[in-house]
């Protein structure tokens, strides 16, 4: 039976021709969205690695901006697709421009962010050029000698992590979640080459037309906040999260929530933290009245200090959290708004004039 | 109008456990579902349906099992429902399911033209949502993803108008029939089965397409139409902490949490309260 015949993975194929480490710019109305630039952070390792250059591949209208921040963000090369039918994106001439550059460019690996349009294009350019895909990487490495790409993606709710490869054939592509990955500080003295691609398609050729576009009132950057305030079934209600916005907003922190919150319906999905929401790395974590299931933790794990609030003191979150206080949150959570809007006054204070009377919870070793 | 919707059954992951030993999924007594988002791609067909007439063709790839998941589409409304099973699908990665599930549309149109096809936006057990721009771009159809309503569907001008989940805002588009939309939890709240649906359901014997029904080529399907490989699973390694600083907030709640804040500041992650400088010992 086929699924038994000798695995043809064996098979040596020479990919001598195919070199470069690539990554898709995801640009709307020539701003890049920052999944982009956090990729080329990592593909410059990994073309160091290749002994190979680092590509950009920027799609678009009016866009020659971006190929040089691309270069700025590390790209040794970027290959600019220009043209009117590329102003607004759409999944079938976006995803015939990859495509066609790849053919005629050859690279070895193709990485694009795990965003809403990042995998509606990855799937398509993937399917014309039958390649492998792997969705939403979160550990990307390479092996020097085979130069095969290493993609490892959560499963099953992030209790596994499988590790995904493309062996015989090229280009391997990547679908990498946002927040994940570091960018580079932009370097604006940073060289590098723009090879602008020919690209020819007609509008009537096009099958879909954007109509309109809504942006979002107010967009929540959960994936690069330094500071998150989190919230989960323990708060009961919409109520629950006026409180801890209020707390966000004293402590100066982007709100997120729990699926269970999410799913309750008491905050929007764009709050939502873990698995099936936005993985996040910020400095401080503030998880309220969130019990910390795996789904969660995922999402979570890499912030640097963690604080838990909840009532049940074998609730996991505990587990991995810097900082634990068990008792209720309705208590908890204005004391601490309170306190931080106390601190934060002091602190404007302070700048004005040297703290000297700064109380002993704050500066108990000397501010200055 | 003939609408297909393409589904799959899946383990229930919230009840996944996994042997530490091995590192793989204990399967017994985890219950299969139809995918959660494939419920509400079926529920917006079915509405569809309601309003312009027509019918609801469910396909699905999967062993003879996932028979009972076309019987459930059946009774939350689908007219008829296509199993496709064979040995050689086995081990299929999204390419090579597209192939299949592309190879099934192409069939079902022939025997009656397919206005649009429905599908979950991803699955919970794989979490890609490939599939369906594989299906899209082998048919040639437009693709319109994480599409949170259905504005209109306009069978004489032959459009359809949605509003698209797309990064930093709401995307109206418009496409030309037929088309491929997929869809999650936004659009709708799925209806219960009626009891002459569950009846017509138990009774319902779906067809079954092999690959030979289908007329595939073997290259592309399965392990060999596969490019990718899991090459290995393994159990992530948590980042080592220290163990937690309890505070103790039973007595004064607002000098545990000033007790708090002077933590944080101490390590510097308040940004607006950056960490006092420590004079030198």
């Amino acid at each position: 039976m086929s699924e038994h015949a000798p695995a043809a993975a064996e098979e040596t194929v020479d990919f001598s021709d195919y070199r470069g480490v690539w990554v898709y710019i995801q640009q709307r109305d020539g701003v890049a969205g920052p999944a982009g630039w956090q990729l080329l952070g990592q593909a410059v390792g990994m073309a160091k690695q290749l002994d190979t250059e680092v590509g950009a591949v920027v799609v678009g209208h009016n866009v020659r901006h971006l190929a040089e921040e691309a270069i700025a963000y590390g790209a040794d090369v970027v290959y600019l697709v220009d043209h009117p039918v590329l102003t607004k994106y759409r999944t079938q001439p976006y995803a015939e421009a990859v495509a066609e550059v790849c053919r005629r460019r050859k690279p070895e690996i193709v990485l694009f962010g795990s965003t809403n349009d990042g995998r509606d294009l990855a799937g398509a350019v993937a399917t014309i050029l039958k390649t492998g895909l792997t969705a939403d990487g979160t550990m990307l490495s390479v092996e020097p000698e085979t130069r095969i790409l290493h993609a490892s993606r959560p499963d099953f709710g992030g209790k596994l992590m499988s590790t995904i490869l493309c062996k015989r054939h090229r280009p391997q592509m990547a679908t990498c979640r946002p927040g994940v990955f570091e960018a580079l500080p932009p370097d604006h003295s940073r060289k590098g080459r723009i090879e602008v691609e020919p690209f020819e398609l007609a509008e009537d050729a096009i099958t879909t037309k954007v109509i309109d576009f809504i942006p979002e009132e107010k967009h929540v950057d959960l994936a690069s906040a330094k500071a998150i305030v989190a919230g989960g079934r323990g708060l009961g209600g919409p109520q629950g999260f006026e409180l801890l916005q209020e707390l966000a907003d004293a402590l100066g922190a982007a709100m997120g929530a729990s699926r269970v919150a999410v799913n309750a319906g008491w905050v929007s999905y764009e709050h939502q933290v873990g698995q099936t929401g936005q993985t996040v790395r910020p400095k401080l974590y503030v998880a309220v009245g969130i019990s910390g299931q795996i789904q969660h933790q995922v999402g979570m794990q890499d912030a640097d200090v963690i604080v838990a609030i909840n009532r049940d003191p074998n609730a996991p979150i505990f587990k991995m959290a810097t900082y634990g206080i068990v008792g209720d949150l309705f208590e908890i959570v204005p004391a601490l708004t309170r306190q931080a809007q106390a601190l934060r006054a002091r602190q404007q204070a302070g700048a004005a004039a040297p703290a000297a009377t700064a109380p002993a919870a704050v500066g108990s070793n000397g501010t200055s | 109008m003939h609408i297909v919707v393409t589904i799959k059954q899946v383990p229930d992951t919230s009840e996944v456990r996994i042997d530490p030993k091995t590192n793989t999924m204990i399967r017994g007594g985890v219950p299969s579902i139809i995918n959660p988002d494939d419920r509400h791609a079926i529920e917006a067909a079915v509405r569809l349906k309601e309003q312009f007439g027509g019918r609801v063709s469910i396909v699905s790839m999967g062993p003879p099992q996932a028979i009972a998941a076309l019987k459930e589409a059946i009774s939350l409304g689908a007219d008829d429902a296509v199993l496709m099973s064979d040995r050689g699908f086995a081990a299929a990665d999204t390419l090579a399911t597209s192939y299949v599930v592309w190879g099934a549309i192409t069939k079902l149109n022939e025997e009656e033209p397919v206005d649009l096809v429905i599908a979950g936006k991803q699955a919970i057990d794989g979490d890609t949502g490939q599939v369906p721009p594989g299906v899209a771009m082998r048919l040639g159809w437009p693709q319109l993803t994480y599409v949170r309503n259905i504005q209109e569907v306009d069978p004489e001008r032959r459009t359809i108008r949605v509003e698209r989940l797309a990064d930093g805002g709401i995307e109206v588009l418009e496409a030309r029939l037929p088309a491929v939309v997929t869809v999650g939890r936004e659009i709708n709240e799925p209806r219960y089965a009626s009891l002459p649906q569950l009846l017509r359901a138990a009774r319902y014997q779906p067809r079954v397409w092999d690959r030979k029904d289908l007329g595939l080529d073997d290259q592309q399907i399965g392990l060999r139409g596969s490019p990718t490989i899991v090459a290995k699973v393994w159990a992530p390694q948590r980042r080592q902490r220290p163990p937690v600083v309890m505070i103790d907030a039973s007595r004064d709640v607002d000098a545990a949490a000033a007790e708090l804040l002077d933590h944080l500041v101490e390590d510097g992650v308040l940004d607006w309260a950056p960490a006092p400088v420590r004079a030198a010992d």
